[in-house]
């Protein structure tokens, strides 16, 4: 017997991973939760269907996603979470002391609860202390935010779906609302590669424009995501992703990761020119 | 006849049975089923080509509907508590337009608000009748024209007793209801008859926290847009009548302007929708209203902006208000509902229904999720932070009282000249000038033109209203009479 999980990556490209055996299988108010034991990858979760993290290449989006904005900043105290149910993006939070309040906001309760019981690799910290989970609508959360953040991290899933609410100019505004001065948001931005994605990952870094003075985006190699070739978006109110940045600062911290180091990190703002000149098209 | 109960849908399962039946077309739509339109049936896809068909044996024909089209129609008329109901599907403009030509013939006196849709004044060009405007009171705040005062009403039956027929707006687009019950009452006791403009209130027939619908307290006649709050494709309508209104008379009528060849897809979205209104429309409502309120609630903690609801009651001119309606006055934050408007569709890709000079109306239906809801609260505090004005001139509206020189008929086709807009004032008007949306005309054929109306499409024109009507499509010339 052979039991596969498949992904469309395009109407004509599949992507598939051999499954062992389905783990769980519910339906929340907001989207189907499936996890499936998988010999490659681990445990995988998807969500509508659509894979959103493998234990084995986790650790690359979610260090990503977390340490480049940590790195920048000089001293961040509270962050905002808004999506990121997995526990991820918390996990890698709660490696700084120097944090004094995580805040998550997740839409969807169920992918919380799911995760604490099949995915303690990534929701193994949601119970610190300094974390508060907040289970609504993260564009409706953050409407009433004004001035409370150092950094913002929008662990969001597609453009479509419940997360469609986060790729909008309005949520990206209020963001800017609720950071401070010299705030940080940093936004999980779509692949340049193929055309649907490519056109979502456009018309955020459009909307991320007219709402932030710095918007820059880069890159990671997530292999089990269409293409393999994944954006994040780094906006700022203040400082640049690169230039000014404390390195020593960071490397003293003496944190052990897997994937990020402060050379990748500049090294991630390096674009192919296809990106490149996608970026452009959208920035006048 | 067999009766139906409101779970079935003659035209619908006529069309299902035909597409079995696998009939070889040798008659009309020449793209028979869509196999000659590949480019079209790609768009549209198949089942949908599949169905537009015309009308024969087995699917009845709407100009003299026998079989399934009359069973349909009786099953409107029993969900909307009409005497007859009939499928309409040239927009409710169609079913208003029968309406006043059943009502009112060359001459005929006919009392409406000023603030009608064109396609009310549309049919007294085509019929003659002279319209007797009442003043739709106005809010000076707000700047919309509201209901019909009762005591306005009686005064026009006083003083124009050979009047044939009353004109109401059940409710305007803004959601305000004259307080129709009266109305009927007034107008029955003096002979005449009720005509209500439903074209936003399909829904107000499936609730009872609504405003009462027109059917429900003895008006004679009802245009109802099932294409907005009903769920039916756009252009799909009914026409309600009442006990004493002759549907034979009102089917000659009907059929003097509508096509022969009706789309079974209109039809079938009728049919289809009644249906759903009759089984489920209660729970549907519920839904819209309880997001409407989070809507109102949210929007109005935002600051600045008021999105008025039941508050506005005053017994008369807002004798009810119908809480689906979400529309918000802006002026607060130094914009113009149709500045707002503007930005929520270019800059947040968010497309309300108008804007006009003080408001902007969302309109949401059976259709919405919650987080659309976010989004247009969220949006709407985002512009409120980036694009608020202070210290900013707003033009002050005002119900401007319109001068009727002669009637719409003998203004339209009478002699008439080309003026620049600016030479216009003291001569009557012989066209339309409107704003669109809502399609409420600042000036009507047979009006006198004044200073203040040139100035009030001047302001609207600045604003970015989109101003129809006149031949000179710019507006810079206007028709007057010789």
């Amino acid at each position: 017997m052979e039991l596969w999980y498949t992904e469309k990556h395009t109407e004509n490209v599949n992507f598939s991973i051999k499954v062992d055996k389905q783990i769980y299988s519910g339906s929340s108010e907001f989207q189907r939760i499936d996890i499936f034991e998988t010999r490659e990858f681990g445990r995988i979760m998807t969500l509508d269907g659509y894979l959103m993290l493998t234990e084995k290449d986790e650790f690359i989006y979610h260090e990503m996603i977390t340490h480049v904005a940590m790195c920048v900043h000089p001293n961040p105290k509270r962050v905002l979470v808004i999506g990121g149910g997995d526990g991820g993006t918390v996990r890698e939070l709660t490696k700084y002391d120097c944090l004094e309040r995580i805040d998550l906001v997740e839409i969807d309760e169920e992918v919380v609860e799911v995760s604490k019981k099949y995915l303690p690799q990534t929701a193994c910290k949601l119970d610190d202390p300094r974390v508060h989970c907040y289970f609504e609508d993260g564009l409706k959360y953050i409407r009433r935010v004004d001035d409370e953040y150092d950094i913002i991290i929008v662990d969001s899933t597609d453009p479509f779906g419940p997360g469609e609410g986060l790729f909008t100019r309005e949520f990206y505004g209020n963001c800017n609302k609720a950071l401070h001065e010299d705030g940080i948001m940093v936004n999980q931005h779509e692949s340049p590669f193929y055309d649907g994605d490519a056109e979502a990952m456009q018309r955020a870094h459009k909307r991320i424009c007219k709402s932030f003075p710095i918007s820059k985006v880069y890159q990671v190699h997530i292999p089990t995501y269409p293409s393999g070739h994944w954006l994040f978006g780094f906006a700022s109110k203040k400082y640049h992703p690169v230039k000014g940045v404390d390195w020593d600062r960071w490397n003293a911290l003496g944190l052990k990761l897997r994937y990020y180091n402060p050379a990748l990190h500049a090294g991630s703002f390096a674009l192919p020119n296809y990106v490149e000149e996608m970026l452009r098209d959208v920035e006048s | 006849m067999e009766y139906f109960s409101q779970d079935r849908a003659p035209i619908l399962e006529a069309l299902e049975k035909m597409k079995r039946a696998r009939l070889v077309p040798f008659d009309v739509p020449g793209h028979k089923r869509g196999r000659g339109n590949p480019e079209l049936t790609e768009f549209l896809g198949d089942k949908c080509l599949s169905v537009d068909v015309n009308s024969m044996k087995m699917l009845d024909n709407l100009c003299h509907p026998v079989s399934v089209i009359r069973d349909a129609e009786v099953l409107a008329a029993e969900a909307f508590c009409a005497a007859h109901a009939f499928f309409m599907v040239g927009g409710t403009t169609s079913a208003v337009q029968a309406m006043v030509l059943t009502a009112c013939k060359r001459g005929d006196k006919i009392i409406m608000p000023r603030n009608v849709h064109r396609s009310a004044i549309n049919a007294l060009i085509l019929c003659g009748a002279l319209p007797v405007y009442v003043n739709p009171q106005m809010d000076s705040r707000l700047g919309i024209s509201l209901g019909m005062s009762v005591a306005d009403v009686e005064q026009a039956i006083k003083d124009n007793p050979d009047a044939k027929a009353i004109f109401v707006n059940n409710p305007t687009y803004y959601g305000i209801c004259s307080d129709i019950r009266s109305i009927v009452r007034l107008a029955h006791d003096n002979g005449m008859l009720v005509l209500a403009d439903e074209a936003h209130g399909a829904h107000l027939y499936f609730s009872d926290k609504l405003p009462v619908a027109a059917m429900h307290v003895g008006a004679d006649m009802a245009a109802i847009s099932m294409h907005k709050s009903g769920g039916s494709l756009t252009q799909s309508s009914l026409l309600l009548i009442g006990e004493n209104v002759p549907e034979g008379y009102v089917h000659q009528i009907i059929n003097l302007t509508q096509t022969t060849s009706a789309s079974y897809l209109l039809l079938a979205s009728l049919d289809v929708s009644r249906r759903n209104m009759a089984l489920r429309g209660n729970k549907i409502i519920d839904k819209i209203i309880t997001q409407v309120e989070y809507a109102r609630d949210e929007i109005n903690t935002i600051g600045d902006y008021y999105a008025y609801s039941k508050e506005l009651i005053n017994g008369d001119s807002i004798y009810d208000f119908d809480i689906t309606k979400l529309s918000v006055y802006t002026r607060s934050i130094g914009l113009a509902g149709i500045e707002v408007y503007d930005l929520l569709r270019d800059e947040y890709d968010i497309q309300t229904e108008f804007g006009d000079i003080a408001n902007l109306l969302a309109y949401v239906s059976i259709g919405d999720r919650p987080k659309d809801i976010e989004r247009l609260v969220s949006a709407l505090a985002e512009i409120r932070r980036n694009y608020r004005q202070t210290g900013r001139k707003m033009l002050e509206a005002e119900y401007i009282n319109p001068q009727v020189v002669c009637g719409p008929q003998e203004a339209f086709y009478g002699e008439k000249e080309s003026l620049p807009i600016d030479e216009t004032v003291g001569r009557v008007c012989s066209e339309f000038v409107m704003c669109y949306p809502p399609g409420i005309p600042i000036l009507a054929p047979g009006e006198r033109i004044t200073e203040e109306i040139l100035q009030y499409i001047y302001y609207a024109k600045k604003k970015g209203c989109s101003m129809t009507g006149p031949e000179d499509m710019s507006i810079k010339f206007l028709n007057v009479m010789k």
